[in-house]
C-alpha cells in the first residue's frame, strides 16, 4: 500500500503518494505553477526560482523540489508570489537579447510565453550591462546561441544525465556564467555526438538545428537537377503536431501529399529502406550467428549512437553491423538502382532527407558514406524544417488529402513503419530472422518484449532450437549502462538494438519540440510509438521479406542480401575517434 | 623540481586516491595547482577521465574558484592587498607601480615567467598597511619608490 500524504493547495484538498513534489501535487490540484528550469525526470533542481510557492515557510520555496508533506498548506497565487515571480523573470530578461521575430523558437518559446502567462509588460524593466556572446555555428547539427541563454540547465542534464556525454556545463561564476564546452571550444570540436537532445530540453531558442531548408529550396528550383525526398518513419508520427494535430496522430498520407506540394520530383519513402535494412541487417545477423562472427551484432541505423560507440566504446566498433543506415541506403540505391532505371545520370539527382534526427546532418557528410565521388544523400532537413517549409509555402496541411508514396522506393511494411520507435528494428529484425530461420510462419508478428518505453529492455526468443538472447537500449546513456553490463561480463547477448535518443527515433533532436508542461501531461515518446505501431497493425504486409519491391531490387539489381554489389552499396565501416581533440 | 614524468605520477597518485569520492574534483584541482602551479588542458583531462567524470564538469569547477589558474604562473607570485585598510593607505597606487614596472595588468604573467601580479583580499597585516606579498615573504609600509628596489631583488 502506498503511503498517501493530504496537503491542501490553493484551498484545494489533494492526496498523493509520498515524496511527491509540490509542483506534481498542484498539477493533480489542477493548478499549473510556471516552470523554467525544470524537465520531468531530467532536470530537478530548484534554480530558477519561477515555481516559488508559500507553504509556510519563512522564504519561498521551489514547489519542483519541495516534497509533500501532511497537512501542508500551500499557497501559489498571493500578490507577493506574483510579484516575486514577474521581478524573476524581468531579470532574466534584463540579460537575454528578447529579438523573438527571427528567433527559431518564436511562438514555441517557454520564457515568451511566460512573459505573457505572467503579465510582463515593460521586458526593459531592468535595464544594464548585457552578456554579449558569438554565435557557435561551426557544428553541421547545432547552433548554440548564448544570447537567448536562461541559464537553466535543462540543456546540461539532457546532455550529461540522459546521454552521458556530457560535453557542455555551466562555465565561469555570477554575470559571467555561461554555458559552453571546456576551454569554449565550439560544439564541432569536442566530442559532441550530434543528437540534439540538448536541442529538446531547450526552454528559449538558445539552441536549434543548422539550417538546411535554404539549400533545399535552392535545390527545388534549380531544374537541372532531379530533387527527390525521402522521409524517415518517426517524421510521420509528429510532424502533425506543428499543424495542431493531436500528439500521437499519424499523417503518413498527407506527410506524401505535402512533399510533392512543395515540387520533390519523387516522394520515396526511408520506410523501404527500413525494410532493405532488415534483409541486410538479419543476413547479417544469422551469418555471424552461423559462422561464429563477432556477437552481440548491435544495430546501425542511429547516426548520434554510431558517433558515441567511435568515441566512446571504440572496442565494440567490431560489434556494429556494418550496414549503412536506411536514408542512407535510399540515398545509395536512388543514386544507383532508380537511376538506371530512369536513365538518369547519377550526378544530376539530388537526395534530401526529412529526418527527425539532427545527427543525421552530421551522417550525411560522413566521407565513407558515398559512392563513385557522390554523397549517397545531399541535404538533410528535420522534422521541425520541413514544418517551417510547408508554412512557407502556404500549404494547408491539416486538410490535405491522403497520398501515397512513389512506387519502387516507396512501398513499405509494417516492419518499416515500426523503426521510429524504440524496439522497432529489432521487432522488424526478429520477424524476419524468425522466417528465414525456421522456414515457418510466425503465429504472431509482435514482439511485445521489446516494445515500451524501460531505458533497457531484455529477451529471449526462441528461434528454432535456438535461443536468441536480444536487448534493446534507447538513450545512449542507458547504451552505456548496457555496453558496461557486457564488458564486465555480467551479460551476454547475440543482437542488440540502440537508438541514440530517449524514447528512439519519434522522440530524436529534430522533431517537434515538447514543451516542459507538457511533457508533465503526456509521454510523446509513448503517444507518437503507438501512431507507428498502430499504422503497422494496419497494414496488410508485416514482415520486410515480404516487400515486394525490396524482393524485386533483389531480383533486377543486387542479386541476394550481402551480396557483392550490396556490400559495395549497402554496407559501411568504422573507426575510433578521440575524446578531446589535440 | 621534479620533471614532467614525476608531476604526472603524482597527480596520477593523487588521483587515485579520491577516486569514488564525492566532489572529488576540488582536492584534485587543488593538488594539481600545487604539482603544477596551474591546471592546464591535459591535467583536467587527466583528471576528469581518472574519476570517470566529464572534462566540462572538471573545466566549469576550475574557471568558478579564482584559486585555480588555467595559464602558468610566474616563479614569484606578488600579492598586492587592496583591502580596506591597505587600499585606504595607498595601495592602488602600489599596484599600478608594479603594472608600470613588469608592464603586465593584475592577473597576468610576464613574458619570462619570473612574476605572476595578483590583486588580492585582506592579507591580515593591516597594521603594516599598505602591504603586498612575493611568494611568502610580506613588504609592508609600502611607497611606490620602493617597488623597483625590492622586484630587483627577486630578479637576482
Amino acid at each position: 500500500m502506498e503511503n498517501l500524504v493530504k496537503l491542501t493547495i490553493d484551498g484545494v484538498s489533494v492526496e498523493v503518494p509520498a515524496g511527491t513534489t509540490v509542483l506534481e501535487a498542484a498539477k493533480k490540484a489542477g493548478i499549473n505553477i510556471p516552470t523554467l528550469c525544470y524537465l520531468k525526470d531530467i532536470n530537478q533542481i530548484g534554480a530558477c526560482r519561477m515555481c516559488i510557492v508559500d507553504a509556510g515557510a519563512r522564504a519561498f520555496g521551489a514547489a519542483c523540489v519541495l516534497p509533500v508533506s501532511n497537512g501542508m498548506n500551500v499557497k501559489t497565487n498571493t500578490p507577493k508570489i506574483r510579484e516575486a515571480r514577474r521581478v524573476n523573470l524581468e531579470l532574466l530578461l534584463s540579460n537575454h537579447d528578447k529579438k523573438c521575430l527571427d528567433c527559431a523558437r518564436n511562438q514555441k518559446c517557454e520564457l515568451q510565453q511566460m512573459c505573457q502567462d505572467l503579465g510582463v509588460d515593460d521586458v526593459d524593466k531592468y535595464k544594464g550591462k548585457m552578456n554579449e556572446y558569438d554565435i557557435d555555428d561551426l557544428s553541421p547539427s547545432i547552433v548554440r546561441n548564448n544570447n537567448k541563454c536562461i541559464l537553466c540547465r535543462r540543456c546540461v542534464a539532457a546532455c550529461n544525465k540522459t546521454q552521458a556525454v556530457g560535453v557542455i556545463g555551466p562555465m565561469g561564476r555570477g554575470f559571467k556564467t555561461k554555458i559552453a564546452s571546456a576551454w569554449e571550444q565550439p560544439l564541432n570540436d569536442v566530442a559532441c555526438i550530434n543528437c540534439g537532445q540538448c536541442i529538446a530540453a531547450c526552454p528559449t531558442g538558445a539552441l536549434y538545428e543548422k539550417d538546411s531548408t535554404k539549400a533545399v529550396w535552392n535545390l527545388l528550383s534549380d531544374e537541372t537537377k532531379h530533387v527527390v525526398v525521402q522521409p524517415a518513419p518517426a517524421v510521420r508520427a509528429a510532424l502533425g503536431e506543428e499543424f495542431g494535430i493531436p500528439m500521437g496522430t499519424s499523417v503518413t498520407g498527407k506527410l506524401a501529399a505535402a512533399l510533392r506540394r512543395l515540387g520533390f520530383e519523387k516522394v520515396f519513402d526511408t520506410d523501404w529502406a527500413a525494410d532493405l535494412t532488415i534483409m541486410e541487417e538479419g543476413t547479417e545477423f544469422i551469418g555471424r550467428l552461423k559462422n561464429g562472427g563477432t556477437l552481440p551484432l548491435i544495430t546501425s541505423c542511429s547516426p548520434g549512437w554510431i558517433k558515441f560507440c567511435e568515441t566512446y566504446y571504440p572496442d565494440f566498433i567490431p560489434n556494429l553491423s556494418s550496414c549503412k543506415s536506411p536514408h542512407e541506403m535510399e540515398g545509395a540505391m536512388i543514386k544507383s538502382y532508380w537511376a538506371e532505371k530512369e536513365g538518369i545520370d547519377p550526378k544530376d539527382i539530388r537526395v534530401v532527407s526529412v529526418m527527425p534526427c539532427t545527427a543525421k546532418k552530421f551522417e550525411a557528410r560522413r566521407p565513407e558514406l558515398s559512392h563513385n565521388g557522390m554523397q549517397d544523400v545531399d541535404e538533410v532537413i528535420t522534422t521541425r524544417e520541413l514544418a517551417k517549409m510547408i508554412k512557407e509555402a502556404g500549404i494547408d496541411f491539416a486538410n490535405l488529402p491522403d497520398e501515397d508514396f512513389d512506387p519502387m522506393l516507396g512501398e513499405s511494411t509494417g516492419a518499416g513503419v515500426i523503426f521510429g520507435a524504440t524496439g522497432g528494428v529489432m521487432e522488424a529484425a526478429l520477424r524476419t530472422v524468425y522466417e528465414v530461420v525456421t522456414g515457418k510462419t510466425l503465429d504472431k508478428v509482435d514482439f511485445e518484449a521489446v516494445r515500451g518505453t524501460e531505458g533497457i529492455k531484455e529477451a529471449t526468443i526462441k528461434v528454432g532450437d535456438l535461443d536468441v538472447n536480444v536487448a534493446v537500449a534507447h538513450g545512449t546513456a542507458n547504451a552505456a549502462k548496457l555496453l558496461d553490463s557486457i564488458r564486465s561480463g555480467e551479460k551476454t547477448y547475440h543482437f542488440i538494438e540502440v537508438m541514440g535518443c530517449p524514447g528512439g527515433c519519434v522522440t530524436g533532436g529534430g522533431q517537434p519540440i515538447v514543451s516542459a508542461q507538457k511533457r508533465m501531461e503526456c509521454d510523446p515518446k509513448a503517444l507518437r510509438a503507438a501512431a507507428l505501431y498502430n499504422e503497422d497493425a494496419g497494414k496488410p504486409q508485416r514482415k520486410s521479406h515480404e516487400n515486394a519491391s525490396v524482393m524485386a531490387l533483389y531480383k533486377d539489381y543486387l542479386g541476394e542480401p550481402n551480396s557483392h554489389l550490396a556490400h559495395e552499396l549497402l554496407h559501411t565501416h568504422y573507426a575510433a575517434r578521440p575524446k578531446y581533440k589535440k | 623540481m621534479p620533471d614532467n614524468k614525476e608531476k604526472y605520477a603524482k597527480l596520477q597518485e593523487v588521483i587515485e586516491k579520491h577516486k569514488g569520492e564525492r566532489g572529488a574534483v576540488m582536492p584534485c584541482l587543488q593538488e594539481a595547482m600545487n604539482i603544477f602551479g596551474y591546471v592546464p588542458q591535459d591535467v583536467q583531462e587527466m583528471i576528469a577521465d581518472g574519476l570517470g567524470t566529464t572534462l566540462s564538469e572538471v573545466y566549469g569547477v576550475s574557471t568558478f574558484y579564482s584559486q585555480f589558474s588555467l595559464k602558468p604562473k610566474g616563479k614569484h607570485v606578488i600579492g598586492v592587498c587592496l583591502g580596506t585598510a591597505c587600499y585606504v593607505k595607498g595601495s592602488q597606487k602600489i599596484i599600478d607601480k608594479i603594472s608600470e614596472e613588469l608592464k603586465i595588468q593584475p592577473g597576468d604573467t610576464t613574458e619570462d615567467g619570473l612574476f605572476t601580479l595578483n590583486a588580492t583580499r585582506c592579507l591580515g597585516a593591516c597594521g603594516l598597511a599598505p602591504v603586498m606579498m612575493i611568494g611568502e615573504e610580506v613588504f609592508g609600509r609600502l611607497t611606490p619608490d620602493l617597488v623597483p628596489g625590492i622586484l630587483d631583488k627577486f630578479r637576482a
